[in-house]
């Protein structure tokens, strides 16, 4: 058994083509892919909306006024 | 990859690109350098953070739909429909978009695009800094990252690309296909995202803000520098040979060649590259009168002028457009800025879009009636073609979408930082507890030191 259909390396080179694990589901992998991209995009722009409402009444004049000066 | 030399050249080709995207990497270190060195002590985490991100969010889409984009788009949409054919082989479930012994260049030639996609979705990172809402420049940085350059790229940047065989368009080493583009492209977005606090005086005098470490700054665009070799290399196809092209070069001698498969050589970009810099480099500082950041970007856009012809042009004219690029580029900076209130925080717009489209048009006049291609039928290069590549590149592709998709975020309110953040700092706002621990640590440690009967300061 073996994931990517080759379990020896005695074999022409010429002959081989992909060797990657679990050929056949390349379109379900791709899938996969771009959830976990479009995924990642809504967790973070629901993260930084929360973050920055929160943060528009956080600010502490005092060391609001040592940030500007430091610049 | 049966036979000596054939498998020689493919060895010599992988390795070729791979190490054109090692230097390109450089580019991406200068940009993330330049934008901390320019924003204040107070965005310094956001800034970093805001550019890093762009390399795995571009990368995967780029992988997902930004190859394929530039095999199937050289006709599309208006000479031709998508080219299935070449398309299928680099979609993202094709069997050569990943580990296979008979296809052994397409992942690199891959990421030597790639590399391209992120500068030019840091190029727009740099302009935003400092108030831009991160979530918004992500999605702008995968639109032009993965969308929009790419595009450009299929049509003025590919050996079948309508506006090369059409128009005759020339755009060797991407002074409008990346430059133009991305300085087009942030162009659209400042100008809704509007200026950081302070920018402007009441009365609307601009004022400046100067970067708060020239060192890093300095360093930084010397990386991009540095990357920008890589950036050359990576637009030329190394070693080729006639028969290979198919064109209508006659003979059996082997050359490197431009994107368009037209010869050129390693020689000619090395003398052109350095002239142009050198060019941009010493124009600059005279019209600045020795300021040392424009003297330092000048270099930049000089190169960036000369590059759509610089693996033709002879050095002493790399030498003089670079120069006459960067006088105009630093006038109609300011001239933009007083005018519209517009806040490009490191040039950007300038340095890149101003520089590309003067590039563009200045190469269809020095260029005039050279073939733009080794293919039969194709149009020589010429003003007309270039002046409309410029602003295909800038407006249409590049500050179009650019402003459409700022508009709809900030409809939407999710563009901008709210003004109490963006004056306490995002830094503050978003690494406050880092910003704490550190408070609270020093505090310890100063404890300890008194405890130890040392005075603390």
């Amino acid at each position: 058994m073996s994931t990517n259909g080759y379990t020896s390396w005695a074999v022409d080179l010429a002959e081989v083509g992909p060797i990657y694990p679990f050929q056949g589901y390349e379109v379900l992998m791709v899938i996969v892919g771009v959830v976990f991209w479009i995924g990642w995009h809504r967790i973070q722009f629901v993260r930084e909306g929360e973050h920055l409402e929160k943060a528009r009444h956080t600010g502490d004049e005092e060391k609001v006024k040592a940030q500007l000066e430091r610049y | 990859m049966d036979g000596n030399l054939n498998a020689l050249t493919t060895v010599f080709t992988e390795f070729y690109y791979w190490v054109t995207v090692v230097f390109m990497f450089l580019i991406h270190v200068g940009f993330c350098m330049y934008e901390v060195g320019a924003s204040r002590a107070r965005n310094h985490m956001h800034t970093l953070m805001k550019n890093i991100m762009i390399i795995p969010l571009v990368t995967v889409t780029f992988f997902f739909f930004g190859w394929w984009i530039y095999w199937a788009f050289p006709n599309f949409p208006f000479w031709g429909g998508l080219d299935t054919e070449a398309g299928a082989a680099n979609l993202p479930w094709a069997d050569t978009m990943a580990t296979n012994l008979g296809d052994r260049i397409t992942g690199v030639f891959w990421a030597a695009f790639l590399l391209f996609s992120w500068t030019a979705a840091s190029i727009v990172s740099g302009s935003v800094i400092e108030r831009i809402r991160s979530s918004a420049l992500w999605v702008h940085a995968v639109m032009i990252g993965s969308v929009w350059w790419i595009i450009d790229a299929a049509w003025g940047w590919h050996y079948g690309g309508w506006m090369v065989r059409v128009l005759g368009y020339h755009d060797a080493y991407a002074s409008g296909v990346i430059h133009a583009i991305a300085g087009g492209y942030a162009l659209g977005v400042i100008m809704v995202l509007g200026p950081r606090l302070g920018k402007f005086a009441k009365d609307g005098t601009p004022r400046d803000i100067p970067p708060h470490n020239p060192w890093l700054l300095t360093i930084g665009i010397f990386l991009i520098y540095t990357g920008f070799w890589g950036f050359y290399a990576a637009c030329n196809v190394p070693a080729i040979s006639p028969e290979a092209i198919d064109g209508q070069i006659t003979g059996v001698t082997w050359t490197a060649t431009n994107i368009y498969l037209a010869p050129t050589t390693l020689s000619a970009i090395t003398f052109n590259f350095l002239m142009s810099l050198s060019g941009g480099l010493m124009a600059a500082y005279v019209i600045s009168k020795g300021d040392a950041f424009w003297t330092f970007s000048g270099g930049l856009a000089g190169i960036i002028t000369a590059s759509a012809g610089n693996d033709l042009y002879h050095p002493v004219q790399a030498m003089i457009i670079a120069a006459i690029g960067v006088v105009i580029v630093y006038k109609l900076h300011y001239w933009v800025e007083r005018r519209f209130k517009l806040d490009d925080a490191v040039g950007a717009v300038a340095v890149h879009g101003y520089a590309g489209f003067v590039g563009l048009v200045i190469s269809g006049f020095v260029l005039w009636g050279v073939p733009s291609s080794p293919y039969e039928g194709y149009a020589t290069i010429n003003p007309v073609g270039q002046i409309t590549g410029a602003v295909i590149m800038f407006f249409v592709l590049g500050f179009l979408p650019g402003w459409i998709l700022a508009k709809i975020q900030s409809a939407a309110g999710v563009l901008r930082i709210p003004e109490e953040v963006e004056l306490q700092g995002l830094d503050y706002a978003e690494h406050h507890a880092y910003e704490d621990a550190k408070a609270a640590i020093i505090a310890a440690d100063k404890e300890e030191l008194a405890a130890r009967g040392v005075p603390a300061e």
